[in-house]
């Protein structure tokens, strides 16, 4: 199967939905919040009322626009919106309030990495301004409608053909995701539903250059099962081919229980939306300095700090991009940077022991209690010595839990490193008296018995022993003497 | 006279010199519904409760509303089956207004279904008769509240127009119908029919009400994206009595072989008087003239198509399960419950605007439509390059009798011939009494102006009125 299966090419484009965060609706003052009680967030506007009529959230908008410099895409100044005319009872108007023919923003790109090192280009057609529908919650004898979640304002981010494997498709939601974390403009939640993805997927034999037949993928409720889902589909696919068959054009729904794809719809059963132009909401010209003033205060986006982080704080590549990951990660390592100057120290901590804390709290950066002088204060005093690495992990879990600076916890609970020579005189002392076997190994040149001893030490003294002072005087009385 | 025959400028003099007071108006109208509206069926509901009488407030006038505008808490039906029920929880902008100002909201008219109709046959409640002949037709679709004002059985009334539904009932009716520009009044409320092409105008007695119920609704809403940031001035100090120096255009396509005898005596005749006042009259023309029907209903039911889309027995009104399925599907539902709210010319209207959306048709229909709107459009402004005004009769004839055209679509859809430019051009337009057939029924002469010169309107009308008399003539009843 396998050396049959490298004759096709995969073809995927995907089509992802962004929630926008504004504080209220697309087209109402209605809060855009998620998780109240059925039906609370709900006006006459996004229920459809008959008389209603919608107006364009400006904030929604500038986010749209924000989202579109972001991701390079050039923007519509003219702002219309048209009707997607359809049947369901999620969408209260039977229409969509959607974008057609004048999406807010087109022709952008995204770069994802490949595994040579290098990064491929994959176009982004367009992303539009929309209304999402409501949720339909089905009983045994009836079905119900929860409105609250009609009119939150959607952002469809379509892609070009161009990714060419499941993992590609990973990466590139990866990266759009990690791109709109910077933005500010939506929670990126998958599982909340603030951002959905379906992908157009098919297969072609190598070198070709038109298209293969193409089915679209729904329902899948992360990247991985996205991913999992394209693998399954093109299987399916190479399946039909080579068995002689031909790839129907229809609307697969993943079924993440069963890990494969059922048929939703096909291509005749299609939906013939009637587009419109809206005519409740007027065009309008958005100038083109509003679009450069929101271009002007973009934050600085994952890749240029990425790239200046390794530059300017000399930091490993793998270092830096898990420092990037999240902009207030990115935002804690530079104020760090402020006060001290070793940015590979500050990153070792933080995608070490920071990392950990956070990952056994579930909670972010800007949730702990850490702030960066607090961090710093508390590698200085591994720098001069005050306390060790290995007692500075458990300094910081106490930080973090009641809250005090390192002074304060190495004070109160006497953690500071013994380094005074009288004190560890005594301490050698017992140890030479102990394990005189290694004794001798040292005095016979074996370094490394040298450790053992400075283990022992460091046990003894409960951590509290200076590692390096102790292996000096170790050395001192064994070997000089 | 009784107090229901008067104007409002009339009664706000004698409340304001506390010779009458609102309640004393109020009950007047109320009788007089009380006596013929078994007759004339103006109206679909009574508002038993319209709120505080309050003297000093500036405009506490009975008036009518056509059953397609907003009311918290009251049942509206654009004269639907498929709405009976629903109880709007919002004032729509314009009943706000009205409620602010301290007018009586005396209660709902009936109207062509969803204000798809030119005689008000089409309401699935039965249809308004015309106060002066009760055999015709009081236009439509606003013919409930054009009739309420003619019967006396209210003093203001408010319609929609979308092709003509406020003046072609207001001629056939013998009553003073306005459209304002697109924009001039929010729709925040009215139930669309053609958003593109809805606009919200008054019915009055005469010219001056015209004015000051306009300055009632008039103004921009932020609730509507449609409506225009333009400031509105005070229309009653347009109301002069001077046109010397006006020119208005005739334009010549609105005089067809279809044009009645009697109404185009009736134009020739008020072109005279305005003429007398010093008026210039030139002969125009707007070539597209001949487009603007086919234009209109390529626009409005493709509009419609989508905007009725909501009537689906999910949320509110009618919703009804097919008998003999055991288990309905809610396509089923869907199906059986806009086939009993629907009536024919509904029906009709979604069919049509459906087709014309249709992946394959919408450039060859609604595409082209938007296309030939923009000639109409631009052959407006070409001709209010010349002229001040333009005047043209209302409808091609006076009002028709109850039947007559209901089976034969097309002869009604050119009643509204003459009205259909303005609304797809955006001009405000208006028609008011010029005089009457040998067999009593009025006769409407229309005039336009370009966008936002409602002012133009009401001094040239205010003149003709000034110096005519039809204005003053009353319905009886016996």
């Amino acid at each position: 199967m396998t050396t049959t299966q490298t004759q096709f090419e995969t073809v995927i484009g995907l089509e992802v939905h962004v929630q926008l965060s504004t504080h209220t609706k697309m087209f109402c003052s209605c809060q855009n919040i998620f998780g109240e009680d059925p039906n609370t967030q709900v006006c006459p506007v996004c229920l459809g009322l008959p008389g209603s009529l919608p107006v364009v959230n400006k904030k929604a908008l500038e986010f749209a626009i924000r989202i579109g410099c972001a991701l390079g895409c050039k923007i519509n100044s003219f702002v219309k919106f048209d009707r997607k005319n359809y049947y369901y009872p999620d969408c209260p108007k039977n229409y969509q309030i959607s974008q057609f023919d004048k999406p807010i923003c087109y022709e952008g790109a995204i770069d994802i990495p490949t595994e040579d090192g290098t990064h491929k280009t994959i176009g982004i057609t367009r992303a539009h301004l929309e209304e999402d529908a409501g949720k339909l919650v089905h009983a045994d004898d009836c079905s119900l409608v929860d409105y609250n979640r009609t009119g939150t304002p959607l952002l469809e981010i379509v892609s070009e053909p161009d990714m060419r494997s499941p993992q590609e498709a990973y990466d590139y939601l990866q990266k759009l995701k990690l791109i709109l974390s910077y933005l500010d403009v939506s929670d990126c939640d998958m599982e909340k539903g603030s951002l959905r993805c379906d992908a157009n997927v098919s297969i072609r034999e190598m070198g070709a250059t038109e298209f293969g037949t193409k089915t679209e993928l729904k329902n899948m409720n992360s990247f991985k099962a996205v991913r999992t889902a394209l693998e399954y589909e093109i299987n399916r696919q190479h399946k039909v081919v080579l068995s002689g068959d031909k790839v129907i054009q229809e609307t697969l729904l993943w079924d993440e229980n069963k890990m494969m794809t059922v048929s939703m719809r096909s291509k005749e059963a299609a939906h013939d939306y009637r587009y419109f132009p809206e005519p409740d909401l007027v065009p309008f010209t958005v100038e083109q300095s509003t679009i450069d003033e929101v271009k002007h205060h973009l934050p600085e986006l994952p890749e240029p700090k990425l790239n200046r982080f390794i530059d300017e704080y000399k930091l490993s590549e793998y270092d830096a991009t898990i420092i990037i990951q999240e902009r207030c990660k990115a935002n804690f390592f530079e104020d760090c940077l402020k006060i001290y100057p070793d940015g590979k120290k500050v990153s070792n901590w933080l995608n070490g022991a920071v990392l950990q804390e956070m990952n056994a709290r579930k909670s972010e950066i800007t949730d702990i209690n850490l702030t960066p002088e607090r961090l710093v204060e508390l590698i200085k005093k591994v720098d001069d010595d005050t306390i060790s690495n290995l007692v500075a992990k458990d300094v910081l879990g106490m930080m973090l839990d009641s809250g005090k600076s390192s002074a304060e916890i190495i004070d109160e609970k006497g953690l500071a490193q013994v380094s005074d020579d009288g004190a560890l005189d005594a301490l050698i002392d017992e140890l030479v008296n102990e394990h005189q076997n290694i004794v001798e190994q040292i005095k016979a040149g074996k370094d490394s018995a040298v450790g053992f001893l400075v283990g022992q030490a460091m046990k003894k003294s409960q951590g509290k022993a200076n590692p390096k002072k102790v292996g000096e005087l170790i050395k001192r009385r064994l070997l000089d003497g | 006279m009784n107090l229901n025959e008067l104007t409002a400028h009339e009664l706000i003099d004698q409340i304001s010199s506390s010779q009458i007071s609102p309640q004393d108006v109020h009950k007047s109208v109320r009788d007089q519904i009380d006596a013929v509206d078994s007759k004339v069926k103006a109206y679909l509901r009574l508002n038993d409760n319209p709120q505080n009488y309050d003297a000093a407030s500036p405009y506490p006038i009975p008036i009518a509303i056509k059953d397609n505008m907003c009311m918290q808490g009251i049942e509206t039906t654009c004269a639907s089956k498929i709405l009976q029920g629903f109880k709007s929880p919002y004032d729509a902008t314009v009943i706000r207004k009205l409620k602010d100002s301290g007018a009586i909201l005396v209660g709902n008219t009936n109207m062509d279904e969803f204000a798809f109709g030119s005689s008000t046959e089409n309401s699935a409640f039965g249809p308004t008769r015309n106060p002066w002949n009760l055999d015709c037709v009081p236009g439509g679709s606003s013919g409930g509240s054009a009739a309420a004002v003619a019967a006396n059985e209210a003093i203001w009334s408010i319609g929609s127009d979308t092709g003509g539904s406020i003046r072609q009932p207001a001629a056939f009716c013998g009553v003073v119908g306005l459209k304002p520009t697109y924009g001039r009044v929010s729709r925040y409320g009215l139930i669309a029919f053609a958003s593109s092409l809805d606009q919200i105008g008054p019915f009055t007695k005469d010219v001056r009400d015209s004015a000051m119920l306009l300055n009632i609704i008039a103004g921009y809403d932020p609730m509507d994206s449609t409506s225009a940031d333009v400031p509105v001035p005070d229309y009653t100090k347009a109301l002069t009595q001077d046109v010397s120096g006006l020119k208005i255009g005739i334009p010549k396509e609105y005089f067809i072989d279809g044009l009645d005898a009697e109404v185009k005596a009736a134009i020739d005749e008020s072109i005279k008087v305005l003429k007398d006042c010093g008026a210039e009259f030139v002969e125009i023309s707007l070539p597209h003239t001949e487009y603007a029907v086919a234009t209109y209903y390529i626009v409005a039911t493709a509009e419609a198509s989508s905007n009725l889309a909501r009537f689906d027995g999910v949320q509110y009104g009618l919703r009804s399960f097919p008998e003999k399925v055991r288990k309905s599907s809610l396509i089923d539902m869907y199906e059986e419950s806009r086939d009993q709210g629907f009536g024919p010319e509904s029906k009709r209207r979604i069919m049509l605007g459906t087709y014309s959306l249709s992946s394959g048709y919408y450039d060859a229909y609604y595409l082209r439509g938007l296309k030939v709107r923009t000639l109409i459009k631009n052959d407006f402004e070409k001709a209010f390059e010349s002229v001040d005004a333009i005047l043209t009769p209302t409808s091609p004839t006076t009002a028709f009798k109850v039947g007559e055209r209901s089976d034969d679509p097309l002869s009604m859809y050119l009643s509204d011939i003459f009205t259909i430019s303005a609304n797809l051009a955006g001009i405000p337009a208006m028609s008011m009494p010029c005089g009457f057939s040998q067999d009593g029924l009025p006769i409407g002469l229309q005039l336009l102006t370009k966008a936002f010169d409602e002012e133009m309107l009401f001094r040239i009308a205010h003149t003709y009125e000034q110096n005519t008399e039809w204005h003053k003539r009353r319905t009886k009843f016996n």
